[in-house]
């Protein structure tokens, strides 16, 4: 089935200011959007509005023809949203800092993907920024979600944990899901559509 | 109820790892009230009378001292958007917030009530009243307090402002409950006091969490 995400006119407030307005977009399953512009253009007010963080001043936001803002329960079980904060608490291992977000059996494979597995049982507090960071990523394989929202994703990543992400994406892609992502970093989505925000 | 309780769990693990919280507020609450013979001097009968009193409202400031972290960190470490994208519903959120908050503070303070109010030579009538409405009356006090921190959430002097949010709120649970053991203590029944406490409560339950989670997801924006 073709699952296709559409924005139509959107357009959102932060604060009292008008971020952006009259945003249409459309990506089809298996793509890829990426939001460029500069800072305070409002790429991570879209993301966050796509995720049902933030309200839609105006427009309309589709999956599959269906209004996504209509039920934001079921809109947050297809998306896995990854900010630019790691939402990682130092108290609670590795392990543990994955398994409140999600499927314990899915926790080992999570790891894997983004080279945690050594550091399971590792307190977060003795984490680099860059491993906070991978754990973060890793929520993206903890539950299947065909929406992924990335904001600034690669930030403070080596070139191998970068390779490590692009195979996520390629096989997410590949599995019809769909990235969009917000970055001013080179990231490995190749034939990514761009949306430019002024 | 299955994503309710792994948020529960969740709150509960990062309490236990982080018992400074709790034992903060357990510490306060029993110097707070260990001040009062010092001040008012150690008369059985004036210290027994005005006992009830003094653990209702050392309680009460006790129980806010954690609420200022209750959503704080998430909001600070990015945490709060994954709540809100749990898949619970806002309110819902809140309401595990709550319940946390209660088993990791009302309840050990309602525990301590207990020695504390016999140091402070207490009814022997009026004690199980007074442990009595401490219950709803705690309850009460984790359900008001997760609305004032939803609310301040963000703002500038968050902290200032929730107790004048929220201590307000708690004007009727302190007399009910102040008023239940006071009954006791001479004589009369301390039935009414104790079902206006519970009426409260079975108000607070189902709006509490709509207005923290209103405020929550307005925080998140």
């Amino acid at each position: 089935m073709c699952r296709v995400l559409e924005a139509d006119g959107l357009a959102a407030f932060r604060g009292e200011r008008l971020v952006f307005a009259g945003l249409s977009f459309k990506v089809a399953n298996g793509g890829a959007l990426l939001l460029v512009g500069p800072n305070g253009s409002g790429k991570s007010t879209l993301l966050r509005l796509i995720a049902g963080l933030v309200r839609a001043e105006a427009g309309r936001l589709l999956w599959g023809g269906q209004d996504v803002f209509a039920d934001l329960a079921e809109h947050a079980a297809r998306v896995t949203y990854v900010g630019h904060l790691d939402a990682i608490k130092p108290g609670l291992t590795v392990a543990e800092n994955l398994a409140v977000w999600g499927n314990r059996v899915a926790l080992e494979p999570a790891l894997a993907a983004v080279g945690l597995t050594q550091l399971a049982d590792l307190p977060a507090k003795m984490l680099s920024a860059g491993q906070r960071r991978r754990l973060a990523l890793a929520r993206l394989v903890l539950r299947p979600a065909a929406i992924w929202l990335l904001d600034e994703p690669t930030l403070g990543l080596d070139t191998a944990s970068v390779e490590r992400f692009g195979s996520m994406l390629a096989q997410h892609r590949a599995g019809g899901g769909v990235v969009l992502a917000a970055t001013h970093l080179p990231l490995p989505l190749p034939d990514a559509g761009e949306l430019a925000l002024a | 109820m299955g994503m309710f309780l792994i948020v529960l769990r969740r709150e509960l693990r990062l309490s236990l790892r982080h018992g400074s919280d709790t034992v903060a507020a357990l510490l306060f609450f029993v110097l707070a009230a260990a001040l009062f013979p010092l001040a008012i001097g150690p008369a059985p009968e004036t210290l027994g009378r005005m006992a009830p009193g003094i653990v209702y409202v050392c309680a009460l400031l006790a129980a806010l001292l954690p609420l200022d972290r209750l959503f704080g960190a998430d909001l600070e470490d990015g945490s709060l958007d994954h709540l809100l994208l749990s898949g619970l519903p806002a309110p819902l959120v809140a309401l595990a917030k709550s319940a946390a908050h209660w088993l990791t503070t009302g309840l050990p303070l309602l525990i301590a009530a207990a020695p504390i109010a016999t140091m402070l030579r207490i009814n022997d009538d009026a004690l199980p009243v007074l442990l009595l409405g401490l219950l709803p009356a705690t309850l009460l006090l984790s359900l008001f307090g997760t609305v004032g921190a939803a609310i301040v959430l963000g703002a500038r002097r968050g902290g200032v402002l929730l107790p004048l949010l929220v201590l307000p709120l708690t004007v009727p649970v302190l007399i009910f409950g102040v008023g239940a053991a006071d009954a006791a203590s001479g004589g009369l029944t301390a039935r009414p006091h104790l079902l206006l406490l519970a009426a409260l409560l079975a108000a607070a339950i189902p709006l509490c969490p709509l207005a923290a989670g209103s405020a929550l997801r307005s925080a998140a924006e």
